[in-house]
């Protein structure tokens, strides 16, 4: 199984600017977050890019997927219809082949700069010849944020494990109740880090959702993948770093600094800045 | 582990795989045993328990050991000696810590035999860390339950994982909507003998069996129609608070920090703050720390917002045994976790597994609130019928390898197919609920059932197993809609397993109903169900449909009018109850109730204060619920009544006694007609505020010297010889008469409940329920029949029992025409007034006295209690008097020393002194001394001694607290607790004062300065009894009553008052006194109703009825 597809999405309404945001990368240069994804899913390999927008998005974009344009196709989501929609709306341009789907209001900086995020989840999906979801272990004060799964440990080395369960932003109620992972630590549970190695199975099963109430989700659809078939959870070895939060482009920026050449540099300012500021009163 | 063949029999009967063994009783066991063996049985649990890491072998071979010491080796004579608590143990038994109370008991003694004050000490040490062991067993697997585990680990804000369900915002300009969840209460047709209890749950799943229904409710007497009983509301409100609202309570509070939320004692919204934190809103982890409510709030809904939770009990008393309280708290908790997204539905019934989180939280929030009960009385929860049974611990649960069972147990509702809605109907035609009205504490019970089931005692353990069947027959009934059949069945049960476990889960007032309603109703009376724990409150009788409407009236009455006759003997919360029920098919649900959906009682609660504050000082949701009122006034014109309550409510409360202050019965009026000395009581106020009198004052001066008495100073009872012959002689020429002391509240024996002692009817004797009088009526009767001469009885009562008393006397003929016993009642003369103690006073107590520590929730609610009652004593006015209850609880008796004078005083002595000339001798007895009575032994010794008086006193055991007998400075005497200048010095005394006291009538009245021929003489009587009086110290003590108020609520207030106490006579150098040494069986005395059992099961009962004549 040899994966050049992928499916990024960026078709949230509210937040047409944020893939335009500039960004230094680890080089050192200005990037705009969307041409940063993009770098990185070309450089694991992948030769087709479809980017789900809204409705007069692509133009905006242009520029910043200059470097890539040739493997870029926009996909448009008419209306907003939620997050399953969006994914629905590639499904002709995927086709056949296994794809992988990442989301474009996050940025996902590697612990190891030699294997980039999106590559480590397509090796693991290329040799496992199956579904994968990227997960991190979250504490579960956070776990209200994110689609978490609840599932056995397949291979502690590999860090892989087989999905039994996946509940869309759980409490830790139900957390603890229905998607305890052993092998974690305590309060730790496995959340998706918003990118997955997909087949075009999941375009079924979101057809079968189509049409509720409500807006169409991913979660319920990826739940049934996990009952009907072998669907893994791979723990990467990186963090993601939501775009949208309050700070997230700077955490994003800071965390891509630290991962580059440049730390030092970067860690100093820092210091600097922290001797030099007061905190305000409350 | 050993093999099996060298373990101790009593060994084997716990770790035995085979089931036959291990449900041996331990009693059988030792039948055959000589000393060696049992005393080598002791030293083999003893060993095995401290080597054993399994909670159910510890817990068992702890109850083994503590049956041993209290009934085992004593009714072996192996505990024939006796001696000392050694302090140590007396300090670990106050802490809890019982390991080294254990390990200090065994090494005061020296040598296998044990002595009895030790094994005593020893008894109680095992049994409360056997209750120790499981009851942390309980904590530790409700914070273990998967769902619960992350609330211990949330320690700060920023870990803070929950958010508000958006749907309940909508603040903009008005209130939020409400979200109401409705809860039913639950009945048990069966609960399989308690076998609900945590712990037996956890020993035996397999027995855990309950048929259990969940039911709405309506008092008979009103026009409303059956609904959920319980209800729980929950909005956002637009201040960074808290809100808690208590209807039922007519309590509100707004809670601002941490510090508040889990001081649970400090008003009557701990239930609440316990729900918000068991639901998981507020955390458990986060108690203690400093950080802002304000900032988990944010969190959760948003800046500057906060939320109210109101709870609402519809008509339903306390104690109404249908655990009103745990389905309210599960009510609260699962409208928070809707709130907060903790189950997936805002609205509607809950799914299955969040009821059984809502289940575990509603036991962690009665832990939290130093409460308990049995783990089905959530079952308001689950809808319609069910059976709730245990479940095995398996690999992966909590309990697995420590105990059998698992904390939770599993429910199955049952379908129509399983129980036919016929069959649903033909038991909502016959079943008529009732409140009996009394309020009594069932802890204890729980605690007897779970020694008897560890021990397998016989009879109860084939009781249980008898329960066990019957529960599944009763099931049987229902399904097949035979209502008859069940009533049966639920009155056999009563009447056979659960009376024959618990013999007091029935009572005299239970029986008495019961006997009416089956005379009454005649053919339509089907049976009897006892609800909960024990009977007395919540109470079901099964009727022939067809004359349920009636039979509901001819209830009414019935109750009305056997409450009537036991209200002084019982201790009654409120007037009975007759309810309408149907069976609730929801369970717990949900539902929206619009932005001014809060039931009308809250906006009657809540607008009082709201009108009170500046427009310009309300918050948004305040002012919405103004507008809300306005508004409905506005559309029809007039206020509702509901509108007029508010009016009403505006206006402060109006004191007691309205009939103004001379008003019969009012406090002026009983102050006049019995006694009060109001220079006394000033007296004794200014000295009080000084400083000069209070209980620190009450002890001894710090350099008296104390030390044991001399076994040579006691005089033992000859079992033959002169003595004997004297007593009896004595006895024969009618030369004695007896008092028993009946003027105190007993209020170890009723908690302040204000009931008279005397005429509970606490036991059988022959066949039926009997009171103290009789009991003590029936010894006299006894003696009076052995020697040939009718004894006088006399009865000395005050204010308090006076009434009652006569009133019982009267009703019941008692002492009418009986030729052996002439009975007489002598009243009170004097009364004193309570105080509202300093809190010099409450700190001593509290504080310098030394106090058993409670576990770990308990004793926070013990301190935030403490703090509440400081805070109202500030308030009160230190030392002022106790006004703010009825009338009857504001007065106290001024102690026993009176009692004697009293018969001076009030012409009693002269009266039987002229009727019986020959009268020599009075023995003076306290009323709780059961085994006091005219016996020929003791009264030889006493006439040999040629004293004035002759006390009894007995070994001490380890429960006996508050003195003894000393030697103080010299002399041989009496010495309250109270005043002993440390507290180590009770350990020094052996003896224990049993307060029986033979007091030679010449030689009493020469010391008072009187002779025989002056008792007629009232104004040189009085002059005498004062002159006596100010020879005599006076103690100051703080004293607990209760005050009742809504529907069977009681608030517990600690007062000061003073007493003179019959014991410090043998402090007078110029009292000739005696000291006799009797048995424990005449000694004993029972002053608290939780010694019940184990004086029965030891023999105490069998005692009595053997030396009385009934």
């Amino acid at each position: 199984m040899k994966i050049r597809t992928a499916v990024l999405t960026s078709a949230k309404r509210g937040h047409t600017h944020l893939p335009l945001q500039t960004m230094i990368d680890r080089e050192g240069f200005p990037q705009a977050t969307l041409a940063l994804q993009l770098k990185e899913l070309v450089d694991a390999g992948i030769e087709r890019v479809g980017i789900v927008v809204a409705p007069g998005q692509a133009e905006l974009y242009g520029e910043a997927v200059a470097a890539a344009t040739d493997c870029v196709t926009f996909i448009e989501q008419t209306e907003p219809r939620g997050f399953g929609d969006a994914v629905l709306r590639a499904k002709g341009f995927v086709g056949d082949a296994p794809f992988v789907l990442s989301v474009g209001d996050h940025l996902f900086v590697s612990d190891d700069p030699a294997h980039p995020c999106v590559a480590q989840l397509i090796a693991v999906a290329e040799r496992e010849r199956a579904p994968v979801a990227s997960v991190q272990s979250t504490h579960e004060s956070e776990i209200g944020l994110y689609g978490t799964i609840g599932g056995v440990l397949e291979d502690r080395d590999r860090a892989l494990f087989r999905i039994r369960k996946i509940v869309e932003k759980p409490t830790p109620t139900q957390a603890e109740l229905e998607l305890l992972v052993p092998g974690l630590r305590s309060g730790h549970y496995l959340c998706f880090f918003g990118m997955h190695v997909l087949t075009p199975r999941i375009f079924e099963l979101l057809e079968a959702d189509a049409g509720a109430e409500g807006g169409l989700a991913l979660t319920p659809a990826l739940h049934r993948l996990a009952e009907t078939e072998t669907f893994y959870a791979f723990e990467i070895a990186g963090h993601r770093y939501n775009l949208e939060e309050r700070h997230g482009l700077l955490m994003a920026q800071l965390a891509l600094a630290l991962a580059s050449p440049h730390r030092d540099e970067v860690l100093t300012r820092i210091v600097r800045l922290l001797a030099h500021t007061q905190s305000p009163a409350r | 582990m050993t093999p099996a063949t060298s373990l101790h029999p009593f060994v084997e009967l716990i770790v035995s795989d085979d089931a036959a063994v291990r449900d041996r009783s331990l009693f059988s066991v030792t039948e055959g045993m000589d000393a060696s063996a049992l005393l080598e049985g002791c030293e083999a649990l003893e060993a095995f328990w401290l080597s054993s890491e399994s909670l159910y072998e510890r817990v068992r071979a702890l109850a083994f050991l503590a049956a041993l010491h209290r009934y085992v080796l004593p009714a072996r004579g192996l505990t024939d000696r006796h001696g000392r608590i050694p302090h140590t143990a007396h300090e670990a038994h106050l802490q809890r810590r019982f390991r080294e109370a254990i390990r200090a008991l065994r090494e005061a003694e020296d040598e296998p035999r044990r002595n009895d004050t030790v094994a005593s000490g020893l008894a109680t040490a095992y049994e409360r860390l056997a209750l120790q062991f499981l009851a942390d067993q309980v904590r530790l697997s409700v914070r273990s339950v998967p769902g619960n585990q992350w609330m211990f680990r949330v320690g700060h804000a920023e870990a803070y994982p929950l958010r508000l369900r958006p749907e309940l915002r909508g603040l903009d300009g008005g209130a939020a909507p409400v979200l109401r969840e409705a809860t039913a209460v639950r009945m048990d047709l069966s609960h399989s003998s308690w076998s609900d209890i945590f712990f037996l749950g956890m020993d035996r799943p397999e027995f855990a069996r309950v048929l259990n229904v969940s039911i709405n409710l309506a008092p008979a007497d009103g026009e409303e129609q059956p609904r959920p009983p319980v209800e729980a509301y929950f909005r956002v409100i637009d201040r960074p608070v808290i809100r808690l609202v208590s209807i039922d309570l007519e309590a509100q509070a707004e809670v601002s920090s941490l510090a508040e939320l889990f001081d649970f004692g400090r008003d009557y919204l701990g239930l609440l703050k316990a729900a918000v934190i068991a639901a998981g809103v507020i955390p458990p982890g986060v108690e203690g720390s400093p950080q802002p409510l304000e900032t988990f709030l944010e969190r959760l809904i948003g800046p500057g917002l906060g939320f109210e939770l109101v709870s609402n009990v519809n008509n339903i008393p306390k104690g109404s045994r249908l655990a009103v309280s745990t389905n309210l708290l599960a009510s609260l908790i699962a409208v928070s976790m809707r709130a907060t997204g903790q189950a997936p539905e805002l609205t509607g019934p809950l799914p299955e597994t969040v009821r059984r989180v809502v289940a575990a939280r509603a036991i962690l929030g009665e832990w939290l609130g130093g409460s308990g009960g049995g783990w089905q009385d959530s079952g308001g929860v689950w809808p319609g019928i069910k059976l709730i049974e245990g479940c095995l611990a398996e690999p992966g649960d909590a309990e697995h390898g420590v105990s059998r069972g698992k904390l939770l147990p599993r429910h199955t509702v049952f379908d129509r197919k399983s129980i036919p809605e016929s069959a649903r109907q033909a038991l909502e035609r016959s079943l008529i609920l009732v409140h009996g009205g009394m309020a009594q504490n069932v802890g204890p019970i729980l605690e007897m059932v779970t020694e008897r089931y560890l021990l397998r005692s016989g009879a109860e353990w084939t009781a249980r197993a008898e329960s066990l069947a019957t529960t599944d027959r009763i099931l049987g009934a229902l399904r097949a809609g035979d209502i008859r059949k069940l009533g049966e069945l639920t009155t056999g049960h009563f009447f056979g397993p659960l009376t024959t476990i618990i013999p007091w889960a029935t009572n005299a007032f239970t029986e008495a109903l019961i006997a009416r309603a089956k005379d009454a109703l005649g053919d339509a009376f089907w049976g009897f169900w006892m609800l909960g724990g024990m009977s007395g409150g919540g109470m079901g009788f099964i009727v022939d449909p067809s004359a349920r409407a009636e039979a509901k009236g001819t209830l009414a009455e019935i109750l009305r009018e056997t409450k009537c006759a036991y209200e002084t003997a019982l201790p009654f919360a409120m007037d009975p109850v007759v309810y309408n029920f149907s069976i609730n098919e929801d369970g717990s649900s949900a539902a929206w109730c619009g932005a001014a959906g809060m039931p009308a009682a809250y906006y009657r609660l809540r607008l009082p204060g709201l009108l009170r504050k500046r427009v310009a000082d309300l918050s948004g949701d305040e002012a919405a619920d103004l507008r809300h009122i306005a508004g409905r006034i506005r559309a029809t014109g007039q206020p509702a009544p509901g509108d007029l309550a508010i009016l009403t409510n505006l206006l402060p409360d109006e004191p007691h006694g309205t009939g103004g202050a001379d008003a019969p019965g009012s406090l002026e009026a009983l102050l006049a007609e019995n006694g009060f000395d109001p220079e006394q009581h000033e007296a004794i106020r200014r000295q009080l505020l000084a400083g000069s009198v209070g209980l620190a004052q009450n002890r001894l001066p710090g350099a008296s010297q104390i030390e044991d008495v001399e076994d040579r100073d006691l005089l033992v009872p000859a079992v033959d010889g002169e003595a004997l012959r004297r007593g009896k002689e004595a006895l024969a020429n009618g030369e004695v008469a007896v008092v028993t002391l009946a003027a105190g509240a007993g209020s170890r024996w009723t908690q302040g409940a204000g009931v008279v002692k005397a005429l509970h009817p606490f036991a059988r004797f022959a066949g039926c329920h009997r009171n103290f009088i009789e009991a003590h009526m029936a010894k006299s009767r006894r003696s009076a029949m052995d020697h040939g001469a009718p004894v006088p009885h006399v009865f000395t009562t005050s204010y308090l029992t006076h009434q009652p008393v006569s009133d019982w006397l009267e009703r019941t003929g008692t002492g009418e025409g009986d030729a052996f016993v002439r009975l007489r009642v002598s009243k009170g003369q004097s009364v004193g007034l309570r105080f509202v103690p300093t809190l010099r006073d409450l700190r001593f107590a509290w504080e310098e006295l030394p106090q058993e520590q409670l576990d770990e929730q308990a004793h926070k609610m013990r301190l935030s209690g403490r703090r509440a009652l400081m805070r109202w004593a500030e308030s009160m006015g230190e030392g002022s008097d106790y006004r703010d209850n009825t009338p009857l609880q504001c007065l106290h008796p001024v102690g026993h020393w009176y009692e004697v004078p009293n018969l001076l005083l009030n012409g009693t002595l002269a009266q039987l002194l002229k009727e019986q000339p020959s009268l020599k001798t009075l023995l003076v007895h306290n009323i709780d001394c059961l085994g006091a009575g005219p016996d020929p032994a003791v009264l030889g010794a006493h006439l040999d001694s040629g004293a004035l008086m002759s006390v009894e006193v007995i070994p001490r055991r380890f429960e006996d607290h508050g003195g003894g007998l000393a030697k103080i400075d010299g002399r041989n005497r009496l010495v309250e607790g109270m005043a002993l200048p440390r507290e180590e010095d009770e350990f020094k005394l052996r003896y224990y004062n049993a307060l029986t006291t033979w007091v030679s009538i010449d030689e009493y009245l020469a010391h008072l300065g009187l002779s025989r021929g002056d008792l007629g003489d009232t104004a040189r009587v009085r002059a005498a009894v004062r002159r006596a009086a100010a020879r005599m110290p006076a103690y100051m003590t703080l004293k607990e009553v209760k005050k009742r108020w809504g529907r069977g609520q009681e608030d517990i207030f600690p007062v000061l008052q003073f007493e003179r106490l019959w014991g410090d006579l043998t402090a007078l150098p110029d009292v000739r006194t005696a000291f006799i040494r009797v048995s424990r069986a005449r000694g004993r005395q029972l002053k608290d109703p939780a010694q019940l059992d184990a004086w029965l099961r030891d023999g105490g009962r069998d005692h009595i009825e053997s030396i009385g004549a009934w």
